[in-house]
Order: structure tokens, then sequence, then C-alpha cells
């Protein structure tokens, strides 16, 4: 222990403290940004990522809502219009959609619509995904529709650097930015450097350099990827996992310098595959890196069904690792 | 009027600009009809034919450091505020000389020299973004009001009771102004509202709300300076059912089969503009010649905005996608 504690050079954290810190460091450096959701401040947040902050700011910055979506996401939208620097948390993605009028019809279109007049630099967290068996209409992973939307951006940390250091960077771009959560990820434990600070929220990152094919995936499927990079690595099959971080913009630069690397991929996306993030995605690579391809491009996505309740069936209906081996094995033996 | 009976003390003056005001909106929007008519103006267009008497009477009580909401129907809360009519008109053209740079058209008009944040074209969709507005003053300790219009159509819309709540619950310097016409397109209010007394659903958010004669520019004047007094000295927000009527159609493309003609003319005989002005010429406020003035000053500005409009540019196609995010400043 005291071993450990002389190295200093790193501290042990989580996924949701990482979350916390960051949320902490933003109110301590700007007193324009504050934070409002449904039980944010009392209650510490239904993932507990907010613990502690209403004690420590009070109840102007750590704001507890009503449950009404609509209402305070549109309250952010007019706050951050106003100069203020808000973070709405919205509980979890598929509450997001009784505010979607308000995020697509406000947040995305006033910059535009008004002739850059009027810009919206809000940020809206919230959780996202399956795994807790909270059935379908607490599970789903609708990143992708959001990220169809121009005039917003969407980001998905999936490691504890960037649960840490995407908000800051978010709070400070000048348009509306979503930060998805995956549940899974929350009680992640990993280190982080006591200086560690905002990260670039423009660019996708190779998590794990190989040459035989490219996982292609994001936020909570990041480490099943790279479990599956394992099992494959036994088998002598070297993967390439690109985590996307940020879903839109699509950082196509790093995308098809993968593929001209390995000219095979897989993309691993947790929305439903049809219409998805991960279609968008194997539509670039055929636009941009077809003659580069030796082999179809493979998906692995959720199963077209609302997320079921019971643990099998939940597992079935979202991508796992050995989807992830199948679906790049089949692609390599044909190739 | 009620002017007699709250004994403001109307100058000649004053009855003078609010008349001109009034009349401005009518002969701006019968422009744009005829405009419209001749394909130069396209999309929606929503006139506020016999609502004039609202706008003109609420928003020159508000400061310029105040902000206004508005929706679809927001031409002639946009004239009042001060955007330039030029601009409004050349907005309604879509060229990139208008208000809003041609980009939102007759229902998206913003501009951020006169604190007008839209042109709102999702029903109840500017009530969430008063309150932020109102929230960020409150944050920020600066004493203004947020204005927001909304037509009793958006009272159906969840947002406008989430709205409504969290003004009254964190004590919000939000002005919510509702322009009773009694359709919300087609849809008659009591068809559609269990209440139809639309100030008592704000009155139990513990909001103080109030019903008045839109139809009554002096009336409507008159509730508004209570309303901001109000606001300005307690930082609670306000409630102002204004009710009005609607002369014209919905939109360009309404047949109006939901409401008889009859209806229509009596309340023609209660338009805002011609029960002002024949009060104004019985109280021996008001000459010949004044009236003959304003429309002389109107009939000039409507010109001037139409060869403005006219002479405006198209926005080339290659800046399509500009200020879909804001540009970096290198």
């Amino acid at each position: 222990m005291l071993h450990k504690a002389a190295q200093v050079a790193v501290t042990e954290t989580t996924y949701r403290e990482a979350i916390r810190e960051a949320i902490r460091d933003a109110l301590k450096r700007d007193e324009r940004v504050f934070l409002m959701g449904e039980d944010v401040g009392r209650y510490g947040g239904c993932y507990a990522v907010t613990k502690g902050l209403l004690a420590e700011f009070g109840p102007k910055r750590i704001r507890d809502t009503p449950l009404s979506e609509s209402g305070f996401t549109g309250a952010g939208i007019g706050a951050a219009i106003g100069g203020m620097r808000p973070i709405v948390e919205v509980m979890t993605v598929n509450f997001s959609l009784l505010a979607l009028d308000q995020i697509l019809n406000s947040a995305a279109t006033i910059r535009h619509m008004s002739g850059n007049q009027f810009g919206v630099p809000l940020v809206i967290r919230m959780a996202t995904g399956a795994g807790r068996q909270l059935a379908a209409q607490h599970s789903h992973s609708l990143e992708g529709w959001y990220a169809h939307i121009p005039g917003i951006k969407v980001l998905a940390p999936a490691t504890i650097e960037d649960a840490r250091g995407m908000l800051w960077t978010a709070l400070e771009d000048p348009d509306p930015v979503l930060i998805f959560e995956h549940i899974m990820l929350y009680n992640m434990t990993g280190t982080l450097s006591p200086d560690a600070g905002p990260v670039n929220i423009d660019k996708a990152v190779v998590r794990q350099e190989g040459r035989d094919i490219s996982l292609i995936t994001y936020g909570g499927s990041l480490w099943k990827t790279l479990e599956a990079a394992a099992s494959l690595a036994t088998e002598g099959i070297e993967a390439e996992v690109v985590d996307l971080r940020t879903l839109r913009p699509l950082d196509d630069a790093t995308i098809m310098a993968s593929l001209r690397k390995t000219h095979r991929a897989v993309i691993i996306d947790e929305g439903w595959r049809a219409g998805s993030l991960a279609a968008e995605i194997c539509t670039r690579i055929v636009e941009q890196a077809f003659w580069d391809l030796d082999a179809p491009i493979g998906r692995v996505c959720s199963e077209e069904v609302p997320i079921p309740y019971p643990r099998h069936l939940e597992e079935a209906a979202i991508p796992q690792a050995s989807k992830i081996v199948a679906a790049a094995k089949a692609l390599l033996k044909r190739a | 009027m009620t002017a007699t009976t709250n004994k403001p003390r109307l100058s000649r003056s004053h009855a003078c600009d609010l008349l001109k005001q009034m009349i401005r909106i009518r002969r701006f929007e019968d422009k744009c009809a005829e405009l419209y008519t001749q394909e130069k103006i396209r999309g929606y267009l929503h006139l506020y034919d016999g609502e004039e008497a609202v706008a003109v009477g609420v928003i020159p009580v508000l400061e310029k450091r105040d902000r206004i909401v508005a929706t679809y129907r927001e031409h002639g809360h946009a004239l009042v505020r001060g955007v330039p009519m030029k601009t409004a008109l050349a907005e309604m053209y879509g060229k990139r000389e208008g208000c809003s740079g041609g980009r939102g058209g007759s229902m998206h008009m913003f501009d951020q020299a006169t604190n007008f944040y839209g042109g709102n074209a999702i029903v109840g969709g500017g009530l969430p973004l008063s309150v932020g507005l109102a929230l960020s003053d409150q944050m920020r300790g600066q004493d203004n009001v947020t204005a927001c219009f909304f037509g009793e159509g958006a009272v159906a819309e969840g947002e406008f009771h989430e709205s409504v709540n969290l003004a009254a619950l964190w004590s919000l310097p939000v002005l919510f102004v509702c322009e009773n016409n009694l359709y919300a397109m087609g849809t008659a209010l009591a068809i559609s509202e269990s209440e139809t007394n639309i100030q008592r659903k704000a009155a139990c958010y513990r909001m103080a709300a109030e019903a008045v004669d839109g139809m009554d520019v002096i009336a409507v004047e008159a509730a508004a300076r209570r309303a901001v007094a109000a606001i300005r000295q307690t930082g609670q927000p306000y409630f102002l059912e204004c009710r009005t009527y609607r002369l014209r159609a919905h939109s360009m493309f309404d047949a109006q089969l939901y409401r008889d003609r009859a209806e229509v003319e009596a309340w023609r005989a209660k338009e805002p503009i011609l029960r002002f002005r024949s009060w104004l010429e019985q109280s021996k406020m008001l000459d010949p010649e004044d009236l003959t003035r304003i429309e002389a000053e109107v009939a000039a500005e409507i010109a001037d905005a139409v060869s403005f409009a006219e002479a405006g540019t198209w926005e080339p196609v290659g800046e399509l996608t500009r200020f879909v995010y804001a540009e970096k400043t290198a």
C-alpha cells in the first residue's frame, strides 16, 4: 500500500468518477457552467455520476429538474443562447426522445436558420446501451440516430481518459454537443494521470494496431472488440481496433487509413443494424476506399428487436466478442 | 376602450404611435399576401390580421435589453420590436439581406440586434427556450424580461406545461403572452381543451395570470405594463392571455372550412385598428391629417421594403453548408 501510494503518478478511478471529476473541473473553471437534469442533485444521479456535487456547488448550479425532458433541455438551449454553458443530463437515451423536438428542431437548427446570429453552446449528457437487463425502454443505443443530425456533435467516450477529457472540450465548443455514456462502462476501473485534462473531440484513435483486419467501433463495444481482437490474436490474426470516439463528425481519415492497411473491416455498433451508424461507415468505406477492399465489409450490430429483459436474450440481441470474432474470421476465410 | 377606466395618461403622440404600429403591420401583411400571390414569397405565410393589438400593446412596454421569443406568425412582433421592415421582407423573399440571411423565411425571423429569438414553427417549441433565456438572466443577476408569445394551440402541448411549471418553480422572469385566437389552425379551442379559460391553467401553476381583451390595444398595453412591472419587481413570471381573433386564414393554404363566414364578420366588426381609430376620433385625439400622414408614411416604408427585397441577392449555393456549425476564427 505504501509502495503504491509513493508512486502517485497515476490514480485508480472509474469511468463514473472520471466524468464526475470532469464536471467538477468544469464547474470550477467557468462560472457559466451549471448542470441540470432529473435527480442529479439530491439523489446523486441515476447512475451516481453527480453524487456529492450538490453539496459542493449548491442548488443553483446543480439543479434537480422535474420530469420534463423537453422543458429542461429547451431551457438549456435558451440558457446557452443567453450566455451560460449548461450541461443537461438526460437520465437515459430512451428518455431523450421526449426532448427530441428541442434537440433537433431548436438546438441543431438555430445557428443555420438564424443566419449565424445565435449559437447553442450546450452539452447534453446521457446514458446509453444495454447490459443491465433494463428491457426495452431503458436499453437502446440511439446515438446513431443523433449522429444523423447536422448541427450537433455526437461523442461516445469509451475510455476513462475520454470520460475525463471530452466534457471540457465539448463545453468550449460553440455548438451543441451530445455525450453518450454507455451504462456498462460506469463501473469500469482504470488509472488516470493526475494531469489528465481535455482531449480532442474530432479524431478517431487506433486503440490496437494490426495488419489483417480493421475492427471499427465506439463506446461500450470497444471493450468487447478488444476482447475479440485478443481472441483473434491467439489464432494468429492481427486485428486493428479503431475507436471512433466522435460519431458526428466522423473522422473518415483515420478509418480509411486503417482500411488501406488491412483491406478488411468489421464495424461493431450496438445500434440496430438497419439504417445504423455502421451502415453509414460502411457506405463511406465503399465510397472512399472501395479499391482497397479485399473482402466485403462485415457488421456486428444489435438484432432487429426491442432489447428484451432476460439475460440470455439481452446478450443475444447485442454485439458480443464471440460474434465479432466470427464475423472477422468469416471475412478472412473468404478473402 | 378601457383607457377611460384604467386612466393611463394616453398622450396624443403615444396614441398615434400605437395606431401607426398596428396599421404598419396590417398594411405590410396585406402587401405580403399580394406578394405571395405573385410568388415572390413562398412556403408558409401566416398573417396576423386581427391580432395586431397584442404585439403592439406588449412589445413597446419592454426595454431594449429585454428578450423576445415568438412563433411562426411573428411578422408583427418583429416589426414592432424594431426589426427593419426591409430586412423582414427580404427574409420572406429568401434573400441574403433578410434578417436571418434568408435562411429562415416568414416563420423564422431572428434578429440579434433587437434580442429577437425567432420565429419558432414548432407549436410550443419557443416556451422552453424562453425559460432558458430567463434562467440565464437570473443566474447572471440581470433584470431582463423575456417575453414569450404563443397561441392557445400551444397550451395543449406538454412543453407549455413543462415550461410554465419551470418558470414558476424557479421564479424566472418570463412574460408569457398567450394569443388566444380561438383556433389552433382549424381546431377550435372548445373542441380541443377541457378548460377553455387559458389563464386558469397558468394560475394553477401559482403564477400571476390574467385575461385581457386582445382586440383592445390600450387594455393590452395596460396589462403588459402591470405584468412587466410585477416581473421586474418580483422576478416572478407573469401570464397574459390576450383574447383575440385571426381574421384571415391560418396560412395561405387554408380554405377555412372550420368556421362560418358570419363568425369572421362578427369579429371583423371588433377588429383592433378600426376600433382604436374610431375611439381616437371620437375622443378628438386623431385628426384626419394624422391618419393621412400615418398611411403615407407606412406606404412609403412598404415601398422601400419592397424595393430593398427585390434588389436583394441570393446566397450563393456554395454557402449552403455554412453555419451548420460555427466557423473557426483563424
